[in-house]
């Protein structure tokens, strides 16, 4: 019970191809624009691409290549979708939202009501069954939609930044709960949140342009990240450039020394990665001579958790309030950013 | 309006709760000088008519026996024609709104015609449509039905110039309510016939009761065309704004006591059934 796809569409510049396996969770990650809520329309079958071929185990989902020209209408499919916004229909009270997959499945209504019921207590909102989605907070919205989708038993759950649109104090609990539900469902998660990807999902994809840039299991593509994206989103230092003999030169130049690994070899292309909690930050260059030492301009200072982040030259640095204080340091600074080897990872990409 | 979700509104506008506006406009005030007259130029010839009525004499004009038939017609046709513009108008409204294919604009173009034709034309068109001699009416009367100078036809010539009204206020409130309720509502495998039932319609509901009274009260009022197409004859054509235009002639006192009962029936209809806006948001908030 595979998911087999590839899609391309020209419009929008997409070309994907990926599988997922019955029970996995897959993040899709990438920047604004990259093509993930396409990715969704065309698995939920809101967006007809110009070619490709799709299953969802023996369901095939569509198949265009110029020959044959099928493609299964929406209702068809069991792909549910979560959007970012609950979308409850505002005409109906909770339990008739719930209700309303099942019901358009065929179930008879005391039936569909059962379920309905049934996924409601499920995401602990049996309590307010009765009421109109117009007096939901949003966390409460997002829940019943979330006892929607699942109530129609979708053999694909696609949720699109589902708590994007919440407020901080909402999204911890819906995270729970996503958790819970997912394990042992497919589902593909569009996230701009680390964290979201961490705990939910077991893959991560990035995408970029319209193409999976990277793909692996989510800690491996955040803890080791081989595009500027996943990089940035991870909050590291990434420095793409050309692997040498003692670590990597970059292509700003940066001669890097570090412990290559996974069988990088020289002249390969490869990126040097570094947490911002590696860098020490120096105002004049540092005697004893430490192999990683880079002048660098200062562009930005920003308050990271309790920790100052310090911008410069493409890169940055976390370093203590007090520290800041001590160096005085403000955009347009020269100062010098330290690394120790070890604390730099150097990887083909 | 529609019933779509509401973002946040900033707090810092004056926001208009309960018809009074506490605060900044968004305009200057000489706005409210020609808005003024604008009302002004339609009340005035209203109050004009009513000054002119001769009320001792009013409920006898317009409890006579041609004055009740004539009324009676005009709110038997014009529902009639109202339902022929929801059945025929809703779906243009959909087919204009969402979907696209080519010929599109000129659908459009030619489904608002009836709003700029005058409707002594409309009429002519019919009559040359389902006529005796016309494009319909030769194999319609082989079928044993004759339309032209009957009661359906009064009913056909009002849904002419009635049906855009409906077709341009629906068509507005399906664009401003868009389709992501029907997208999801599909994903839950929800059939299109399922969905156009249960959500679509629901969601617009308040613009189809409000494009159907505009639909009505126009209906209502219809004279050139039906007067063309369908004639004047008491009790099966002769509509109550055909009875005043008639009475005109011989009694004035007449035609001003039906005209006054004919706004009082289309302010009736549309005044009582215009669906008030509920704010949404607002009523999310108090709970």
């Amino acid at each position: 019970m595979t998911l087999d796809f590839n899609a391309s569409l020209r419009a929008r510049n997409f070309n994907v191809a990926f599988t997922m396996e019955a029970t996995e969770t897959v993040a899709v990650l990438g920047p604004n624009g990259a093509g993930k809520s396409t990715l969704l329309g065309i698995l939920a079958g809101l967006i007809r691409p110009d070619s490709g071929n799709a299953m969802l185990g023996r369901k095939r989902l569509f198949k265009l290549d110029g020959g044959t020209n099928h493609f299964l209408p929406p209702h068809t499919r069991g792909t549910a979708l979560l959007a970012q916004e609950p979308l409850l229909f505002p005409h109906m009270s909770v339990l008739e939202n719930v209700a309303f997959g099942p019901r358009a499945a065929g179930a008879n209504r005391s039936k569909a009501l059962q379920t309905a019921r049934h996924w409601l207590t499920e995401v602990e909102a049996a309590g307010f069954a009765d009421r109109r989605p117009g007096q939901l907070s949003g966390g409460q919205a997002q829940r019943v939609a979330i006892a929607r989708a699942l109530a129609t038993d979708p053999e694909l759950l696609l949720l699109d930044e589902p708590m994007a649109a919440l407020d901080i104090h909402a999204a911890p609990m819906l995270r729970r709960l996503l958790k819970r539900v997912l394990s042992n469902r497919r589902a593909i998660i569009i996230t701009h949140d680390v964290l979201d990807a961490l705990v939910l999902a077991d893959r991560a994809i990035v995408l970029e342009g319209g193409r999976i840039t990277e793909e692996g299991p989510t800690r491996r593509v955040l803890e080791k990240p081989r595009s500027k994206f996943a990089a940035g989103l991870a909050g590291m230092n990434l420095l793409p450039g050309t692997i040498t003999g003692y670590g990597l030169t970059s292509d700003g130049g940066l001669d890097i020394t570090a412990h290559p690994e996974d069988g990088a070899v020289p002249g390969q292309n490869g990126v040097a990665v570094f947490s911002p909690t590696a860098v020490s930050v120096f105002p004049s260059a540092k005697h004893g001579s430490p192999r990683n030492s880079f002048a660098v301009n200062i562009t930005e200072l920003e308050p990271q958790g309790d920790q100052i982040r310090v911008h410069a030259g493409g890169l940055s640095a976390d370093i203590t309030p007090a520290a800041s204080a001590d160096l005085g340091l403000m955009p347009g600074m020269t100062v010098y950013f330290v690394i120790k080897a070890t604390a730099i990872a150097v990887y083909p990409a | 309006m529609t019933p779509v979700s509401v973002p946040c509104r900033k707090r810092w506008t004056a926001s208009k709760t309960n018809g009074q506006n506490t605060g900044y406009t968004g305009f200057p005030p000489w706005v409210f000088a020609l808005a003024a007259a604008g009302g002004l130029f339609v009340l005035l010839p209203l109050a004009a008519m009513v000054a002119r009525i001769n009320w001792g004499q009013f409920i006898p004009l317009i409890t006579s026996e041609s004055s009740l038939t004539a009324l009676g017609l005009s709110l038997r046709t014009s529902a009639a024609g109202t339902v022929l513009c929801i059945v025929f108008g809703v779906p243009l409204a959909f087919v204009l709104a969402r979907a696209s294919f080519p010929g599109q604009r000129l659908l459009r173009a030619f489904v608002l015609l009836p709003l700029v034709l005058p409707p002594v034309v409309g009429g002519i068109a019919l009559l040359y449509t389902f006529g005796r001699q016309g494009l319909l009416g030769r194999t319609l009367e082989l079928a044993g039905m004759q339309i032209a100078f009957s009661t359906t036809a009064v009913v056909l010539a009002q849904t002419f110039v009635a049906l855009p009204f409906l077709v341009v206020s629906l068509e507005g409130a399906l664009r401003t309510a868009g389709i992501k309720y029907e997208a999801v509502a599909a994903t839950l495998g929800a059939h299109p016939t399922t969905v156009l039932r249960r959500v679509s319609i629901p969601l617009v509901l308040p613009g189809i009761a409000s494009g159907s009274v505009l639909s009505f009260a126009r209906c209502l009022g219809e004279f050139g065309a039906t007067l063309t197409f369908a004639g004047s004859l008491q009790g099966v054509t002769r509509t109550l704004p055909l009875e005043i235009y008639l009475q005109r002639e011989t009694d004035a006192d007449a035609a001003v006591a039906l005209s006054l009962l004919l706004v009082a029936v289309a302010v009736a209809v549309v005044g009582l059934s215009r669906p008030r806006p509920r704010p949404l948001a607002e009523e999310a908030e108090s709970e």
